[in-house]
């Protein structure tokens, strides 16, 4: 049994706490940017984690993650342009579309292994993405706008930026605290019993795909909910959002905190952002810099930085 | 008739150009075992050299042979220097590494040519159209496109199926040990093939080029498809990716030509209006899940694992 | 006359222009301990892996307590009372001893769909899972990580992972391989005892342990087999000798 106090927990502390207090730390400078910048890492912390759980727990490569913050926010965008605002259909909706896309493509693609599961999740999200950029109706290429946040009648107003913040917070922690629980579950042995080794739980009795298009639906739908947030937070929903790349920002997120680390992904996402707001506001030319740093990190950093913290505090 | 003759030579030629890019990374993938999504970028640089250098020059041979030469040169180079350390490690790792790649790339390529993009005009040796039947008449420079793919095409089977560096080539797509065991100098067969590959889709990036466009992120694009094709046709196996490419290029285009006739027969003007692009779109990775679900290992795979 | 527990029939299995099963025809009967042994590149661990569903013969068919399961994945025929232990040492790495056994023994105890719960904690499963342990011999390193276990201890692991499941028949893939003299005496006492218990099939190469525990033995040559018989039998057989056993006297009874 690991100890409880040791490096990566009291970062993992510090980071909960210190998002905590943060709408405070804003009251007091008057600084609203910051709060703007939070709410956007909290909400792609929660993208991040959900693909924790397939990617860390699970040995599931899925490169085609930010589909689902698209589909999300479409969810969201769509009901809002035809007159549906309330959040209470549009949260829901969002998540049901999710946990549908990631059905079909899991039983599709789960078909398939290593690389080749990669690439075939990377296409399906390209696909997303232009069936998004082929529908005029809700702004194609030019993405569409939400005149109104999603309305939650009298529970909370997603339009005041520290109760939206709060929102996002408990989502973010509550998705943790449920990962936590899955991991350790039944359910969540068995999927990381198949990403230590397939052949050997076939052998004992697991039929593997099952479990393993289950764990993708359950982090399909938490990706959902991140993008109904983010939909809401920018106020706009574009195919941009499930461009590629952004599946890859993901990834990083994922691999830079540590994957099948419980708070890996946030402290990737924060990091990950943070750096990416910092040095463009150093150079225009951050993506320079930001190509060969993820190569340096794949060919020196294992485990990320929790694994490293783990390995500090072991000494 | 004109117009499906049109639309059919015309998905031959994406098609084949789509080989070109696919070749280089089936083998790559096949050979060395390493996931290379920078394939992209080296397309994209094909290009962007073809546009300087046509420009320097004034002759589009002369910039295009200087084009393929830089690209396979920056394609030895990065093997060298960078990718070889790579080899063995887990495909994640590829992934990533060669993601970062990509956003280095595209910002190298906005800070020496600008973020605008390029043109490269058509060659005027080649700006008329040729008449392959009566009464039907083909853009030359689409023709030659062909051609040249088709000969290169050629010169590939040629080369892997009878000269020896092919059958090292066969031999490693099957058994990687193996040809280590043969006591071949292996490092230098991947740097060859991996520069093969980028020579490849640097030819790729260049001959549509007058056609197509010239800009940052090009390659990204095109790449998934590659990678479509490569998963349709069966990783490391050249005949897999040429059959599928053609497969896909002729699907991809006469979809998008006739699919939304198609649609407005059944459906309403709107309704066809709104399905159609995306339905087109979506034609590629419908066949792609199709193949999954009856053949996950490709048509026509290569190795036996 | 009772259904053997295990009937294999004209069972061929092909890679490529290699016939690596011909027509391999065997029945194992309840209760007893039938091993199976041949020369290297012989096909036995071909064989094993058809008879576990890991593999797809081209033709012929397999019964397990009479019922055909040539075509069923490897999941179920777990379920049915199949149970493995492989060549190579197939388990979770990152694991602990008694979670390999643990998850063993959850696979057979319905679905796993429960989401909540820690599955660790499950005095069940727990329970099984020293048992089985005990039986080995590996009570001690219950909560190692078997990436820190000997390969004698993986090997003794397999067995108890296999054991969790409780099975009818067990197929065991070379167990001693690679084991030291001490930590092959004790599997053999080992698989004595368990002979009792369980119908088992052995591929093994080391000759001792063979004659020393077997009821009856078929032996595998490029994928045939071309005697199967009780040990006596097959010690004198001059075809086996010829071809396996050389004309060496290597066989020395073990008591």
């Amino acid at each position: 049994m690991k100890a409880f106090v040791n490096a990566s927990n009291a970062v993992a502390a510090l980071v909960v706490a210190a998002l905590l207090l943060l709408p405070a730390y804003s009251a007091l400078t008057g600084n609203v940017f910051v709060l703007t910048l939070v709410t956007r890492i909290v909400i792609l912390a929660l993208a991040a984690a959900s693909l924790n759980l397939i990617m860390g727990y699970g040995g599931m490569v899925s490169f085609g993650h930010a589909a689902y913050l698209g589909i999300g926010g479409y969810a969201v965008g769509i009901l809002a342009q035809e007159g549906f605002g309330s959040g209470f259909l549009q949260f829901p909706a969002a998540l049901l579309a999710s946990a549908i896309y990631a059905l079909v493509i899991g039983a599709l693609s789960l078909r398939t292994r290593g690389v080749y599961f990669i690439m075939i999740t990377l296409a399906f999200a390209q696909m997303a993405y232009y069936v998004a950029s082929g529908l005029a109706r809700y702004g194609g290429d030019d993405g569409l706008t939400i005149y109104k946040r999603s309305d939650f009648a009298g529970l909370f107003n997603l339009s005041n930026r520290v109760q939206f913040y709060y929102l996002c917070l408990t989502c973010l922690l509550a998705t943790i605290w449920l990962i936590w629980r899955i991991v350790n579950s039944r359910f969540g042995l068995v999927v990381q019993g198949l990403r230590s080794n397939e052949q050997r739980m076939q052998a004992i009795g697991f039929p593997a795909r099952r479990y393993r298009l289950a764990c993708f639906v359950i982090a399909g739908t938490m990706c959902g909910l991140a993008g109904a947030l983010l939909a809401n937070n920018t106020d706009f929903v574009s195919p941009a959002v499930m461009y590629w790349t952004r599946s890859g920002d993901l990834m990083v997120m994922v691999i830079l905190g540590g994957m099948g680390s419980l708070f890996g992904p946030v402290v990737g996402a924060v990091v990950y952002l943070v750096l990416e707001e910092l040095l463009s506001e150093v150079t225009e030319y951050w993506a320079l810099i930001m190509g060969p740093l993820l190569l340096l990190i794949v060919l020196f950093g294992r485990g990320g930085i929790m694994g490293l913290l783990g390995r500090l505090s072991r000494g | 008739m004109l117009l499906v003759v049109e639309q059919i030579l015309n998905g031959l030629q994406f098609g084949l150009l789509l080989f070109l890019l696919a070749a280089g990374l089936t083998l790559v993938f096949g050979i060395m075992d390493f996931v290379n999504l920078a394939h992209g970028s080296l397309y994209m640089m094909g290009a962007y050299f073809a546009a300087t250098f046509v420009a320097w020059t004034g002759s589009f041979v002369l910039g295009a042979v200087l084009a393929l030469a830089a690209t396979l040169l920056l394609g030895i180079v990065l093997e060298y220097t960078a990718l070889r350390h790579l080899y063995g490690r887990d495909h994640l790792d590829h992934v990533l590494a060669t993601f970062g790649l990509i956003l280095f790339f595209n910002e190298a390529v906005r800070l020496i040519w600008g973020p605008a993009g390029l043109a490269l005009p058509l060659p005027s040796w080649l700006a008329f159209p040729v008449q392959i039947l009566p009464g039907i008449h083909y853009p030359a420079y689409r023709l030659a496109i062909i051609v040249v793919a088709l000969v290169v095409a050629l010169l590939l089977y040629l080369g892997v199926m009878r000269t020896r560096i092919g059958m090292l080539i066969r031999a490693g797509a099957s058994n990687r040990e193996m040809i280590g065991a043969l006591g071949i100098n292996i490092k230098l067969l991947y740097t060859l093939v991996f520069g093969l590959g980028a020579a490849l889709a640097g030819l790729a990036g260049l001959m549509q080029a007058p056609i197509l466009t010239v800009q940052i992120g090009m390659g990204e694009n095109i790449l998934i498809l590659a990678f479509v094709i490569i998963v349709i046709g069966g990783i490391g196996s050249i005949r897999g990716a040429f059959l599928a490419a053609i497969f896909v290029g002729l699907i991809d285009t006469l979809g998008r030509a006739f699919l939304p006739n198609l649609l407005r027969q059944i459906l309403s003007s709107a309704a066809a209006a709104t399905a159609a692009p995306a339905l087109s779109s979506m034609l590629i990775y419908l066949l792609m899940a199709i193949v999954l679900v009856v053949r996950p290992e490709g048509l026509f795979p290569a190795a036996r694992r | 006359m009772a259904e053997p527990l295990l009937r294999v029939q004209n069972l061929v299995r092909r890679f490529g222009g290699i016939i690596a099963t011909d027509h391999v025809s065997l029945e194992v009967t309840r209760g007893e301990l039938h091993a199976i042994i041949g020369p290297n590149g012989a096909g036995k661990t071909t064989l094993i892996s058809q008879l576990t569903g890991h593999l797809v013969p081209h033709s012929g068919s397999i019964y397990l307590a009479g019922r055909d399961i040539t075509r069923l994945p490897a999941y179920r025929r777990s379920a049915l009372g199949l149970a493995r232990s492989f060549q190579i040492t197939s388990l979770l790495l990152d694991f602990t001893a008694a979670d390999n056994v643990a998850l063993a023994a959850q696979a057979h105890e319905g679905h796993s769909f429960y989401f909540f719960g820690n599955a660790r904690k499950e005095g069940g499963l727990r329970r099984t899972a020293h048992a089985a342990l005990g039986r080995v011999g590996l009570i001690e390193r219950a909560d190692t990580l078997v990436s820190k276990l000997s390969h004698g201890e993986q090997r003794e692991l397999e067995l108890a992972v296999a054991l969790a499941t409780r099975p009818q028949l067990l197929l065991l893939d070379e167990p001693m391989a690679g084991l030291g003299v001490t930590e092959s005496a004790r599997m053999v006492k080992l698989l004595r005892e368990l002979r009792k218990e369980v119908t088992i099939v052995l591929v093994e190469h080391d000759m001792e342990a063979v004659f020393a525990l077997a009821d009856r033995i078929s032996v595998l040559v490029y994928g045939r087999v071309i005697a199967s018989g009780s040990p006596s039998e097959i010690r004198s057989n001059d075809e086996v000798r010829r071809a396996y056993l050389g004309d060496q006297h290597v066989v020395v009874r073990h008591g």
